[in-house]
């Protein structure tokens, strides 16, 4: 944890704050440097978007990106990593969107357990502070996700193994 | 966005291993998935498997020892819940979770400057 701290935040960059705010609730939020209207404009224009949404560090490329940012919009976004030989695709739809002050999007890949995503832009004297909460339909949705990605992950793939095995 | 997050958390915590062993058995599996829902005493699973108590025990040992499952004596009950290592994974996940926001918005940070400059210099020439 203490080496983890020296590196990040990163030199000359704001801590990125997350916490897990409710059972269905993981709550993450960041300081910027700059105008509300500035911090938007990268969400909002997919040129823009492109160029932060995967970070490098993680292996990942953005092979796609539609975005019809306007409340009842869709997006479909799709990213590419080593490990995988087909794109992940990722979908939903723009429940609300105000300029420079708040998007809110679905997540419909993850199907029914998906969380529903806001981010708040709050802009205080030439800087903004950015708000984004991933609101799970309930904990059971939450802990799966999070539980997704470890052993019971491995429970999944070994069931999968028995029906190969059985058939 | 999960299996992002889920690929780095496997190759990140999970020592292949014991914990191999211990899932292989689909009697382990189920058991763990029974703890998921509720902690249970070794008697309930037992019957709920319908297996004797020795053979339960062996199996929660396994799981024990993979730190999957962690058990606690109450008077003449043990009790069995998910282990250390499920709140070492969720840990391991939100870390990741957090860092994957931390890497999109180092870059957001450096685009958000680029456009700042970029606006000042469009200012300057409006007014020139």
């Amino acid at each position: 944890m203490d080496a983890k701290e020296k590196r990040d935040p990163a030199p000359g960059k704001n801590h990125t704050a997350m916490e897990r705010e409710s059972d269905r609730e993981l709550v993450v939020t960041r300081l910027f440097n700059g105008p509300a209207h500035i911090v938007f404009q990268a969400w909002a224009n997919p040129e823009l978007f492109k160029r932060w949404w995967a970070p490098k560090s993680f292996g990942l490329t953005i092979l796609s990106c539609e975005m019809d940012i306007r409340t009842g919009g869709t997006y479909r976004l799709e990213m590419g990593h080593p490990s995988s030989e087909k794109p992940m695709a990722f979908f939903g739809r723009y429940i609300e969107v105000v300029p420079h002050t708040r998007i809110v999007w679905t997540n419909d890949d993850a199907g029914e357990d998906g969380a529903v995503t806001t981010v708040t832009f709050e802009e205080r004297n030439g800087e903004t502070l950015v708000v984004l909460r991933d609101l799970y339909p309930s904990k059971k949705a939450l802990d799966d996700a999070i539980a997704s990605g470890s052993t019971s992950g491995f429970v999944e793939q070994f069931e999968q193994l028995d029906v190969l095995l059985a058939a | 966005m999960d299996y992002i997050l889920n690929h780095m958390v496997q190759y990140s915590t999970i020592r292949l291993d014991t914990s191999f062993a211990a899932l292989s058995d689909a009697t382990r599996r189920g058991v763990l998935e029974q703890l998921g829902r509720t902690d249970s005493s070794i008697t309930d699973l037992a019957a709920k498997f319908h297996m004797t108590l020795t053979g339960m025990k062996k199996h929660i040992g396994v799981l024990e020892q993979a730190g999957l499952v962690a058990t606690e004596k109450v008077g003449r009950v043990r009790t069995c819940k998910l282990g250390p290592r499920r709140l070492a994974e969720e840990t391991a996940w939100l870390e990741a979770y957090r860092e994957l926001w931390a890497s999109r918005f180092d870059a957001l940070d450096n685009l958000v400057e680029e456009l700042k400059q970029k606006e000042k210099a469009d200012g300057r020439k409006r007014k020139a």
